[in-house]
């Protein structure tokens, strides 16, 4: 178990709760936490992103990349 | 009527002024279509992540605006158009936050990044930036005259 890279445990959402950051896609700070190294969306299963949150995130993600806050791919 | 917010990115050799003179171009047509443009935020030339169409770098500027479908699919239309926009990109919004928005934010800090070897001597400025420092931070358009 403790093989795994990103694992610590069972952790909750991080963007769920009553003070969770907010989703937005100009936010690169948040949103490259959730990229990999090679421009990817981590699966959620790897960052413990509710299924809800997820979604929003990768929408996110998605716009950022359309605005050129984010890469598509880093080679 | 619906809140939308749109983020255009024109073209790194416009200057200032022209990017002002877009901006408030856009705001025009929303208003002439029935609009009001609730606020405008000018976040300055920005390195983009990828080449758009050969720019490294370009403008970006960001209107909220509450106005009827009508009037953002004319202004999409003209920012189609529009030879020095590179993207556009509108969303549909809930609600309006007035504040500055995440980019102008955690702007301070990515800026002095590259140059670091001044930094040191500066610490404290960059704590400050987010609340007063960088001028274009408050919503109006002229904001950002006091940098050029």
């Amino acid at each position: 178990m403790a093989r795994r890279p990103f694992f610590r445990g069972r952790k909750s959402c991080p963007f769920t709760g009553p003070n969770a950051p907010k989703i937005d896609f100009r936010d690169t700070k948040t949103l490259s936490r959730y990229i990999s190294e090679r421009g990817k969306i981590v699966p959620s299963r790897i960052t413990s992103v509710c299924n809800k949150k997820q979604r929003e995130l990768s929408k996110a993600i998605k716009r950022a990349r359309f605005l050129g806050f984010l890469p598509y791919v880093i080679k | 009527m619906a809140l939308y917010e749109s983020v255009i990115i024109a073209r790194q050799d416009l200057s200032t002024q022209q990017v002002e003179a877009l901006t408030e171009q856009m705001s025009a047509v929303i208003t002439d279509n029935g609009g009001t443009v609730a606020k405008t935020e000018q976040w300055g030339l920005r390195s983009i992540a990828y080449r758009i169409r050969k720019n490294r770098k370009g403008h970006y500027f960001q209107l909220t605006v509450d106005c009827p479908s009508a009037a953002v699919a004319e202004m999409e239309r003209q920012l189609g158009l529009h030879e020095d926009v590179l993207r556009s990109l509108t969303v549909r919004i809930d609600e309006i936050d007035m504040e500055p928005s995440a980019i102008l934010q955690s702007k301070g800090s990515r800026d002095d990044r590259p140059r670091r070897s001044d930094r040191d001597d500066r610490p404290a400025r960059e704590e400050t930036a987010p609340v007063a420092a960088p001028a274009p931070a408050p919503a109006t358009t002229t904001a950002s005259e006091g940098e050029a």
